[in-house]
């Protein structure tokens, strides 16, 4: 008995400690340990991220019983992955869309919403809550809750939101867990139900996208700190070389509003003297596009021609997921952005449409008085006024929850405040309340509902009234040969330079006074000159055009866009493609010169004067290979850091510098232009030597870099495409591109054309398109990135139209066919 | 010798087997009953339970690898970050699982004993 108990305890002790170490290990393997993942969990080959290597074989064809679908319905994917999907009507076409869309590109859905309504937290941590907080500030979830309300009030986008909320959830309702997307591994968390909030919230994060390049507060404290008239000269209204998208000469009826001008205006705003240190979150700068059309007349065929490329931030997996839907009501091809219903930038069996951004100001701040810190009470119009609350509760992961209280008032909610101020994470104590386009109510699925179904352009016009934020410059082409553009989207009527900077938020003199009426935007139908175009440059004469346009507006790729088209006919898809890759640098074009005229020879040395020759007989375009687009755009970074450095650094206050076109146009005009000496210094600097300054410097950085074997353009430029969540092998990185911000072809470092598109209106459509990325959003697809070396090539893809006809084509390489359950 | 061999290829079959139902840990209870049915010394037992599930893990991210044509292995291994080597994520996938799995077989060995002294 003793001996045996003896026994037992020699092998219990292994026992115990083999049983703990497995235990143990197991544990240590299940769990997130700072941002790696759980390392047993992914790493187990039936579990983990190796489920996601999909067979590059792959087969897609399925039978499928969805629940909630009404009829039989069936996709065909072509070789390209491109899902042409023909469903018995409208609501099962748009259930299916959300089903591919999430079988395709479910993680980036999710995580788009995520960052949309601030709850990165949850995933990673603290180091994303002034993010979040941001965005909580800025009502995004608000704004959201409000279209989603006018989305479920209209019968049809009812009904299409939530077939297509259905269609994501079957989904996900059918996923297995070793079947989540690889980012949900590595981040180590699980898809949630869609919901049509959810597509509301993607929206809202589009519009913030083209709404938000706010200046506000810069431009306020530039104002105070160099007076209204520097101000003037630094941020004018207009350029001399505008040409804006409504041709200068065209006459506008006269307004149906009428703006006037507070009288207090000029003491209580214009002079006032108020700083403020809020540096606002912001999206990408020049997030831009182009479109054009050209009318029957201008083209070989006789039918118009309409191109299309929004430039946006470039990503993986991409923004765009490509597909047909056809319905007995409609048959649409084009671009369709996974997080809503619909196709964006497309065509139908009728017509074309194509977006680029408005640029419009639509986003103001006021300052608000509060009676005390509890910010209860604020003094609106002579009385002290009931605030509202939200409460913003915000998951962080590993900690317990954050709930931000945010105050709104009339005006919108209070985005910065003593407990807030954005990036700077520093405050005057000033309470700013934000007024957005995108917090009225708007349905704006309407809009691409009726633009996707348009077969005329009473259809189209119906389409654009629904169309409030973000504004958009909203292209048509139709093979019933009209062409047409609209300026569109619900703009508030400004008196000029209202909302440039921060406002009185004490009473309502300052407020928006009215909405132009959609009819009173800027536009154009059939002219005369046979083409339309826009490129984010101001959509009419600002002269001219009763209502104020302030904003953020790019001038010169709409000035080389009708150069060209204003001398070109007889004009094919093949010239248009042309047109889209084209990257000469108007903008380099006109400041080139003063370079070459002004920059000191006497004082170059030898080396400087053989980089000055590269730079001189460069042909303007901003080719991979040239070395010119490389030193042109050093010398006019180090031209413009030379001009302004002096002036604004003066103060430490958040401020932007004046636009390029700005400082080239000025010193075009007026070669003693003011800002051009330094102020730091005795003497009185002149042009000549700012550039030969500048010029210097410039050689010191392109030495450096051509001793890196990266002077050529591309290889400077390297322009990459990042991972949504900034996984880097999940991206791409050195692509050898040309073009650039002021080139038709405006692929900057990592940004640009996001999908590129040409559809001739012909009898049978004739449609080219491509986008950097790849159909299937997982990384271990070989579709993830399919399409990116032809798009980096300039290359095109003829876009299919199927018809139903046509299931035997040899392009169709699986087929599901789908019924309800 | 016979036992030895029955145990690994158990221990890879039941692995496998679990795998389709259960979390990715289920090699350990795989790897335990069979230690719990094959009687053998600990140490074989920890072999038996380790090269089972190596060789499963192997074979599978293997499999899975060439007929993804490395695609995802490549990225993967450049986060982890493993400089890229495909090969070396695999081995070290299958070390992972192993371990776990031979120290499952070790605690189903020792089990045995025990109960057999009582």
């Amino acid at each position: 008995m003793i001996f045996q108990l003896r026994l037992i305890k020699v092998r219990i002790i292994p026992l115990l400690s083999s049983l703990f170490a497995t235990i143990a290990i197991i544990v240590v393997l299940n769990k997130q340990w700072g941002i790696a993942p759980p390392i047993g969990k992914f790493l187990s080959p039936q579990h983990g991220f190796w489920q996601n290597a999909e067979p590059v074989d792959k087969d897609f064809e399925e039978t499928l019983k969805l629940p909630g679908l009404k009829d039989k319905a069936e996709i065909y994917f072509d070789d390209r992955m491109v899902p042409h999907v023909f469903a018995s009507n409208d609501e099962d076409a748009y259930y299916i869309q959300g089903y591919l869309h999430a079988k395709f590109r479910l993680w980036q859905m999710e995580f788009q919403v995520y960052a949309a309504s601030g709850r990165l937290s949850e995933l990673i941590g603290r180091k994303a809550l002034n993010y979040d907080r941001e965005k909580r500030r800025l009502g995004m979830v608000y704004a959201a809750e409000l279209e989603a309300k006018e989305m479920d009030k209209d019968p049809v986008t009812r009904v299409e939101c939530n077939a297509y909320t259905a269609g994501v959830n079957a989904y996900i309702e059918s996923l297995k867990e070793s079947e989540l997307p690889v980012e949900y591994k590595i981040i180590n968390y699980k898809p949630e139900k869609w919901s049509n909030l959810k597509t509301a919230l993607f929206l809202k994060q589009m519009t913030f996208d083209l709404d938000g390049d706010e200046t506000d507060f810069e431009r306020t404290n530039i104002k105070a700190v160099f007076g209204l008239e520097d101000y003037e000269k630094m941020f004018p209204v207009t350029q001399d070389s505008l040409d804006p998208i409504i041709p200068k000469g065209s006459i506008y009826p006269p307004p149906s509003l009428t703006i006037t001008q507070p009288k207090i205006a000029d003491s209580l705003y214009f002079q006032r003297k108020d700083t403020t240190f809020i540096v606002p979150q912001k999206p990408k700068k020049d997030n831009g596009s182009n479109n054009w059309a050209v009318s029957g007349k201008k083209t070989k065929s006789g039918a118009p021609i309409l191109c299309n490329d929004p430039h946006l931030g470039l990503n993986l997996p991409s923004l765009w997921y490509e597909m047909q839907i056809s319905t007995p009501s409609f048959n649409v091809y084009g671009a369709s952005l996974p997080g809503g219903p619909g196709v964006v930038i497309g065509f139908n069996d009728s017509c074309a449409f194509g977006l680029t951004n408005a640029g419009r100001d639509v986003m103001d701040y006021y300052d608000i008085r509060f009676r005390d810190e509890s910010m209860q009470d604020y003094w609106f119009n002579g009385r002290w006024k009931k605030t509202d609350f939200r409460y913003e509760h915000i998951v962080i992961k590993g900690e317990s929850e954050m709930i931000d209280t945010v105050a709104y008032t009339v005006f919108g909610p209070v985005v910065y405040d003593k407990k807030f101020s954005g990036m700077r994470r520093r405050t005057n104590g000033d309470y700013y309340a934000l007024r957005w386009k995108g917090h009225d109510p708007s349905n704006e699925f309407l809009f691409f509902n009726k633009l996707n179904h348009a077969k005329n352009y009473d259809d189209y016009y119906e389409a654009l009234r629904y169309l409030h934020a973000p504004g958009q410059n909203c292209l048509y082409a139709s093979k019933s040969g009209d062409i047409a553009i609209w300026a569109n989207g619900q703009f508030p009527a400004k008196w000029k330079r209202q909302g440039d900077f921060i406002m009185p938020g004490t009473d309502s003199s300052f407020m928006w006074q009215g909405m132009i009426p959609f009819q009173e935007n800027p536009h154009l139908v059939n002219p005369e000159r046979g083409y339309l175009s826009s490129a984010n440059q101001l959509p009419a004469d600002p002269g001219v055009y009763p209502y104020y346009l302030g904003g953020d507006f790019l001038e010169y790729r709409g000035i080389i866009i009708n150069r060209y088209l204003s001398k070109w006919n007889n004009l094919t898809p093949k010239d248009m493609i042309t047109l889209q890759t084209e990257n000469y640098d108007v903008f380099a074009e006109m400041a080139r010169p003063i370079f070459l005229r002004n920059i000191d020879m006497t004082a170059l040395t030898e080396e400087e004067r053989t980089y000055l020759q590269t730079l001189g007989s460069w042909e303007l375009h901003n080719d991979a290979d040239e070395r010119g687009p490389t030193i042109f755009a050093v010398l006019w970074e180090q031209f413009t850091k030379i001009v302004w450095d002096d002036d604004f650094s003066k103060t430490k206050l958040p401020m932007v510098y004046p636009d390029a076109s700005t400082l080239l146009e000025s010193i075009l005009k007026d070669s003693a232009y003011k800002f051009l000496d330094n102020v730091n210094t005795p003497a009185k600097e002149t042009l000549r030597d700012d550039a030969t300054l500048a010029f210097k410097k410039t050689v010191a950085i392109c030495k450096l870099a051509e001793g890196e074997g990266r002077l050529q353009w591309g290889k400077y430029k390297a322009t990459r495409i990042n991972h949504l969540a900034r996984l880097a092998p999940f991206g791409r990185t050195d692509l050898n591109v040309g073009g650039g911000k002021n080139c038709i072809d405006a692929i900057k470092e990592d940004h640009g054309p996001s999908w590129r598109m040409v559809v001739e209106l012909t009898t049978k459509t004739q449609a080219f398109g491509i986008y950097p990325g790849g159909q299937s959003g997982n990384p271990g697809s070989p579709y993830y990135e399919t399409f990116v070396d032809n798009w980096a090539a300039g290359k095109y893809y003829p876009l299919w139209v199927m018809e139903k006809s046509e299931t035997g084509d040899k392009k169709i390489k699986c087929k599901m066919d789908l019924s309800g359950q | 010798m016979i036992k030895y061999i029955t145990a690994i290829v158990l221990t890879g079959l039941l692995s496998f087997a679990l795998g389709l139902y259960l979390p990715w840990w289920e090699i350990a209870i795989a790897a335990f009953i069979v230690a719990l049915i094959i009687p053998q010394k600990p140490f074989y037992s920890f072999l038996s339970g380790f090269i089972g599930v190596f060789l499963l893990w192997e074979i599978l991210a293997w499999w899975i690898d060439s007929k993804n044509d490395g695609i995802l292995s490549q990225k993967i291994a450049l986060i982890l970050p493993l400089g890229g080597s495909a090969v070396l994520l695999i081995l070290i996938t299958s070390l992972i699982g192993a371990l776990v799995a031979g120290l499952a077989a070790l605690t189903g060995s020792f089990c045995r004993i025990t109960k057999l002294m009582q």
